[in-house]
Order: structure tokens, then C-alpha cells, then sequence
């Protein structure tokens, strides 16, 4: 019961958003993002996405394997298909290893400096949704 | 993995199963065959180091354990020779099949936490610090007396809740990354996770130097590493939770030559 309502409470810090089949359709914070801002979320390291993915960062030397070349996103996706693939790509595959950025609950052993915080926020996230469609070839 | 989807399917409505797969990642352990110590990942001058006694940092360990081995202890006034005689002879083999059940815990216990109950019991001393230096350099000397021995996890029925524990906390998704170990280390070893070539976590080396740390360390401090890289809360120091995840690690290695001290990036 207190563990419900302290979820509850964490999982209300976030904006609401709608899932409509595949996607969030309409921006979590309103307004567009900035996709120069959301180029830098995505090659610093500590937001962790070029642990996984590579993609068009000629400057960056090392970036990982696990997942996709992020290279041509913006033309195979929509801006709320993307959305909903940082929000909580787990929605769209239970198995999937990419982690939810946007998501605060449903989790073991969060440490403590993490707990109760999306790994991005909002703004972040519409920077990288913002990006990640000017990635079009 | 496909195919326990699948037949899970037939058992399970959609819904239970969504759930089941948001925390136990399915996954398939890695083909007999197939499996190499994490020696197979490194780079040329890393395994150089490893293989040259005279340039292998965790040697120095092993040369301080070798020492603590022979030096009286505690009120009974005894070292570990005094009971065990020749570590080359009484010790070979015995790092390979840790942790090994303890009756008068009822659980098992690793070879550092052995170690401290021979120093308790059986030496009346102090029990050693966790990663304490002493502690290190005794466990890399017992270690070294299995190097090239493969590893031999006891078929003790005890240990078996134990290990069925290891090997789900092994599937457990964790942390804000929510990542089970099995994502990484069953699926995904040999891939490049940014600059890291994901190994097959393999416990056969430890306690081992790192480079990393520049000093030499114990497989739980590595485990820790793993937690908190994933962004999880670690257990503590000698928790029976990494105890089972230890047990787990040495059944998934058995077989593979121990190679303590190794050497890891
Ligand atoms: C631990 C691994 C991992 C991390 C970290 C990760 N991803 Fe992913 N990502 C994946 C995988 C695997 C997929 C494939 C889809 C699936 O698994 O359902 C994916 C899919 C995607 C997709 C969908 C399009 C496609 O080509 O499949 C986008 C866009 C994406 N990731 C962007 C990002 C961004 C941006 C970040 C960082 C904010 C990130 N990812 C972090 C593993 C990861
Ligand atoms: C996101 C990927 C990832 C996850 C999840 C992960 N690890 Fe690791 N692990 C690594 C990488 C990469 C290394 C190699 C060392 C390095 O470069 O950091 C490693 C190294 C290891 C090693 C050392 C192997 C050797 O040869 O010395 C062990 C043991 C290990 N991990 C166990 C675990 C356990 C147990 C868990 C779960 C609690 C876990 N790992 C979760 C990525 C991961």
C-alpha cells in the first residue's frame, strides 16, 4: 500500500502523455524540442545511448554494437513513434534491452542517487525526438 | 529464448506473461562449447601481462599471501601452515570448487568468507575487512594453487536452492537500466558495449588485478561494478545474494581453466 502510493507519487512527477497505437503523438513539454541540444543529449556519454547504438558522430570514437545504426531514424520513424521508443520502449517490446528514460516505476534496486527520477526529462526528450527526425539518409 | 516464448505462450494469458518478461529476462545459457574466459577478449599486451609472472601486477598479492600463509595469527597463536602444511599440495584445487556449503551455516560460503572462519575458529583472530588488503592476498595465494585446474563446481545437493537462486538473480532485470546480467552476458557477449567488448562473465581469474582500479580486486567488488554501472543499489560486502550470484557463475564456468591471478582491462 505505501509502496503503491509512493509510486503513484514518483510516477505523478512526470508529465502526463498519451500512447495512441505505436506513439505519443503530441510533445510531453507542448513545444518542439531543439535538435542541436538533443545531438549533444545523445553523444554525451552518461545519458548512455552510444552504449548501445551508433550512428553519424564522426567525432566520437567509440560507440557500441549491441543495438541499431541511428543513421536514417528520422525517415523510418515518426517524431511520437520516437517518443514513445525513448519514453518507455518496453511498451512496444516487453524484451527489448534499450532502457525507459522516461519511467520512474516498475523496477528492482533503482540505487538510491536514481531513485524516483526518469534517466531524462521531459525537455530532454523532446530534444532527442527533435534530433533523431533531422536524421532523414 | 523463442522457443520458451513460445511454448510459454500456450500456459500464460498475454498479460501475466508482459509482466513475468518486464522482470525475468528469458535468455538461453551459453552452449557448453562455446564458452571462453574473459582471457579471450583482451587485448595482446594485456594478456602478455597476464601470462609473465614477472610483470603480472596481481603476482605481488600472491607473494604477500604466500607470506600471511606462514605468519602465526590470533590467540592460538597458528598460521595456516601449521594446519594446512604445504599450500601447493593441501590447497590445489580447493578455489575451484568454491563456494562450497558450510553445515554449521547452512548455507554456502565463498573462499574469503572460508578463509575468515579459519581465522576466527581456528586461529582466534580478528576476521579480515572485506577487500581488505590481507584478505586479497591470501585469497589470490589459495587461488593461485588452482591456476590451470578446471573449474569444479561440487555436485552437492545443498547447494542447490543456492544455486537456483544465483541463476534467477542472474535474470533479474536491475537498476534504472533495468538490465538483467543474462542481457548482457548470455546475449549480448563479444558485442561492443561502446568501448568494452561485453565478456561472457566468467568468475575463473579472481580475485584478479584490474586496470581499471590499479589494484587487485575480489569477483564481488567486480559485481558491484556491474550493479552500479546499471544503476542499481549493490548488496553489501559478503551478502548471501552475491554468494548465490558467485555459485551461479562458477557452475556456468565449469570446466574453463582457473587462471587466478588474471589480469582484466
Ligand atoms: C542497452 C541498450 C540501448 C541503449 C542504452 C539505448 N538503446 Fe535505443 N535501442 C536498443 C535496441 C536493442 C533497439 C531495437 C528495438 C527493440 O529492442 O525493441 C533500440 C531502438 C531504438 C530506436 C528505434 C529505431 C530503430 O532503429 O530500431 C531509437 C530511435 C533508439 N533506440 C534511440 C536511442 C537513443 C536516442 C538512446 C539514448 C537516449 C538509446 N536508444 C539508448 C538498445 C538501446
Ligand atoms: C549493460 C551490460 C552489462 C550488464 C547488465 C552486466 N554486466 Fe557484467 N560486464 C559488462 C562489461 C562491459 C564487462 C567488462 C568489463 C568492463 O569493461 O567494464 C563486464 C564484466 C563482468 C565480469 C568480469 C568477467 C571477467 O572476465 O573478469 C563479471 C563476473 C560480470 N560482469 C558479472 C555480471 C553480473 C553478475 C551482472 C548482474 C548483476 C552483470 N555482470 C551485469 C557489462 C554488463
Amino acid at each position: 500500500m505505501t509502496a503503491a502510493l509512493e509510486q503513484a507519487s514518483a510516477q505523478s512527477l512526470l508529465r502526463p502523455f498519451q500512447v495512441v497505437g505505436d506513439a505519443i503523438p503530441a510533445s510531453l513539454t507542448g513545444v518542439a524540442g531543439d535538435p542541436v541540444r538533443g545531438r549533444a543529449i545523445v553523444v554525451k556519454r552518461e545519458n548512455t545511448c552510444l552504449l548501445c547504438h551508433s550512428g553519424p558522430f564522426p567525432e566520437e570514437r567509440f560507440q557500441g554494437d549491441l543495438s541499431s545504426d541511428l543513421t536514417g531514424t528520422g525517415a523510418r520513424w515518426t517524431q511520437g513513434q520516437l517518443r514513445l521508443r525513448l519514453v518507455d520502449a518496453s511498451r512496444v517490446n516487453p524484451a527489448t534491452i534499450m532502457p525507459s528514460y522516461y519511467r520512474v516505476e516498475g523496477f528492482n534496486r533503482v540505487g538510491p542517487a536514481w531513485r524516483g527520477k526518469p534517466i531524462l526529462s521531459a525537455e530532454q526528450i523532446e530534444d532527442v525526438v527533435a534530433y533523431l527526425a533531422t536524421l532523414r539518409d | 529464448m523463442n522457443a520458451v516464448r513460445k511454448r510459454a505462450r500456450w500456459l500464460a494469458p498475454a498479460a501475466v506473461l508482459l509482466a513475468l518478461a518486464a522482470v525475468i529476462s528469458a535468455r538461453a545459457e551459453i552452449p557448453l562449447a562455446e564458452r571462453r574466459s574473459g582471457y579471450a577478449d583482451l587485448a595482446p599486451d594485456t594478456k602478455a601481462m597476464q601470462d609473465d609472472d614477472t610483470s603480472n601486477p596481481g603476482m605481488l598479492a600472491v607473494l604477500d599471501g604466500e607470506a600471511l600463509w606462514k605468519t602465526k595469527a590470533g590467540n592460538a597463536g597458528r598460521a595456516c601452515a601449521d594446519c594446512h602444511a604445504d599450500a601447493r599440495v593441501s590447497m590445489k584445487g580447493v578455489a575451484a570448487r568454491y563456494p562450497a556449503f558450510e553445515p554449521t551455516l547452512s548455507r554456502p560460503v565463498n573462499l574469503e568468507q572460508r578463509i575468515n572462519i579459519c581465522r576466527t575458529e581456528r586461529q582466534q583472530a580478528q576476521p579480515f575487512a572485506s577487500e581488505s588488503k590481507d584478505l586479497l592476498a591470501l585469497t589470490a595465494f589459495v587461488g593461485m594453487q588452482s591456476r590451470g585446474q578446471p573449474i569444479a563446481p561440487p555436485a552437492d545437493e545443498r547447494l542447490r536452492p543456492f544455486l537456483d537462486a544465483g541463476r534467477e538473480a542472474f535474470s533479474r532485470r536491475l537498476g534504472q537500466f533495468n538490465l538483467s546480467c543474462g542481457q548482457c552476458h548470455d546475449d549480448n557477449w563479444g558485442k561492443r558495449l561502446i568501448g568494452n567488448i561485453i565478456p561472457q562473465a566468467h568468475p575463473n581469474g579472481y580475485p584478479l588485478y584490474r586496470l581499471e582500479w590499479q589494484s587487485i580486486g575480489s569477483l564481488q567488488r567486480r559485481l558491484r561494478n556491474c550493479m552500479i554501472g546499471l544503476r542499481a543499489e549493490p548488496y553489501e560486502y559478503g551478502a548471501p545474494e552475491y554468494v548465490s550470484l558467485e555459485l551461479y557463475l562458477m557452475w556456468r564456468a565449469r570446466g574453463l581453466p582457473a587462471e587466478t591471478p588474471a589480469v582484466r582491462p
